[in-house]
């Protein structure tokens, strides 16, 4: 058994820890694939067949080809990884936020220029009990 | 003798970078960014230091999860620039300084710090958004960099403690080099925020706010923050701030505050911004 993870109280977080790293490992890689021009252009050309390549789960082919960025993280993803997906795909770091939260692209530029997310009710799952 | 005169702590978000490369400092939304950058750029012309440290992460770029080195030091003679998925920064590749990053090495590994050494390596936006941030689009920077990778991404990363007491035997190891350098060192990342999942946003402007003050003045109390109140209180990505640590741990105990910014929003992120100067000379 390994030891407690008080982080493991964070609502709406991943913590990306040896445990995750190992779980997404392949789906790392495969993310870092395409940091080279020619594997992108690979990746979108032919998705499935891509992915093929790497020894991942279903589940994790599913989550890539689906875009399902939450999931990736669950299923061992790190976004600094699953970021170049999403460069490859055109898209910021801001814009996979917003995907990952819910909101529109427009609704979570305003929070941000509002100030951001505050950590009050932020804090721990206990305060994210009543949420969907 | 080498010496390290001042410390700069900067946010190394890669939107500023894609802001700049693409032309679009102007624009409202980043124009106090930028500015808020006008007279950093100013401090370090006139400081003109002979070679820059900068403490960083690697976003997955250099390395990947086949090896993660908790610390990483760069000795080779010239870094190129990664392609992180966009393309290549357009930015001149990094020229390192290999004699002083072995010594620094040399001095690190003896004083009990197992450094990797990292002969071949490329940088991405952790290094290179600070260099731009401070001084501008030269054809080439204007001096030497040794990149001091650290591993905040796979837990566990180190602890707060651990990154100051580097800081320290950094200024020990500089202390040690013969020839008359004078060195900055840079601290990046931070400061909140959370790029991942659905908290993404997450943003703690007093918090930040007393981590800058207690830089200055109080390090120590900055040295106990633990990793959970990091991940709590400043997002998932806030754990960065530990780098500022072996900044500001290599400076002398007191410092002069000489210039500070922080702004909300740069994309996800509370930017954040210090100049500390070591007074002894």
């Amino acid at each position: 058994m390994s030891l407690p993870k008080e982080y493991d109280d964070l609502p709406g977080t991943v913590v990306f820890d040896a445990d995750q790293a190992r779980k997404g490992y392949h789906l790392n890689m495969f993310c870092m694939s395409l940091m080279k021009a020619e594997n992108r252009a690979a990746f979108k050309q032919n998705e499935r067949a891509y992915l093929d390549n790497w020894p991942m789960t279903e589940a994790q082919k599913q989550a890539i080809l689906k875009r399902d960025w939450n999931e990736m993280l669950q299923l061992g993803g790190n976004i600094y990884f699953t970021a170049k997906i999403a460069a490859t795909d055109g898209l910021s770091f801001q814009q996979i936020a917003a995907m990952m939260t819910g909101k529109t692209q427009q609704e979570y530029a305003e929070m941000m220029l509002k100030g951001g997310r505050s950590p009050e009710g932020n804090r721990s799952k206990s305060e994210w009990k009543n949420r969907g | 003798m080498a010496r390290i005169v001042a410390g700069v702590a900067t946010s190394h978000i890669p939107a500023i970078g894609a802001a700049w490369d693409n032309k679009k400092t102007a624009e409202p939304y980043w124009q106090p960014v930028f500015k808020g950058f006008e007279a950093s750029k100013d401090w370090i012309a006139k400081v003109k230091p002979d070679v820059c440290i900068v403490v960083y992460n690697d976003h997955m770029s250099a390395f990947s999860l086949e090896i993660v080195p908790t610390f990483a030091i760069g000795c080779a003679a010239e870094f190129p620039i990664a392609d992180e998925g966009w393309g290549p920064r357009p930015v001149p590749p990094v020229k390192g300084h290999p004699e002083l990053a072995s010594h620094l090495v040399q001095s690190l590994v003896l004083d009990e710090f197992d450094i990797t050494i990292v002969n071949k390596m490329e940088v991405d936006h952790g290094l290179t958004v600070p260099l731009t941030l401070m001084f501008g689009q030269p054809k080439e920077w204007p001096c030497p960099v040794i990149p001091l990778a650290v591993n905040v991404v796979v837990y566990p990363v180190p602890t707060g403690n651990r990154c100051y007491l580097l800081g320290k035997a950094i200024r020990t190891a500089i202390a040690s080099y013969d020839k008359d350098l004078r060195v900055v060192i840079f601290g990046t990342g931070g400061m909140s925020h959370q790029l991942q999942g659905p908290r993404a946003g997450l943003i703690n402007k007093a918090f930040d706010k007393r981590f800058l003050d207690n830089l200055t003045k109080d390090p120590q109390a900055n040295v106990r923050i633990p990793h959970l109140e990091y991940l709590r209180e400043t997002g998932s990505e806030g754990i960065e701030m530990v780098m500022w640590l072996i900044m500001r741990g290599a400076l002398d105990d007191e410092v002069k505050e000489v210039y500070r910014f922080y702004h909300v929003p740069a994309s996800n992120t509370a930017l954040g911004h210090i100049i500390l100067e070591n007074t002894r000379t």
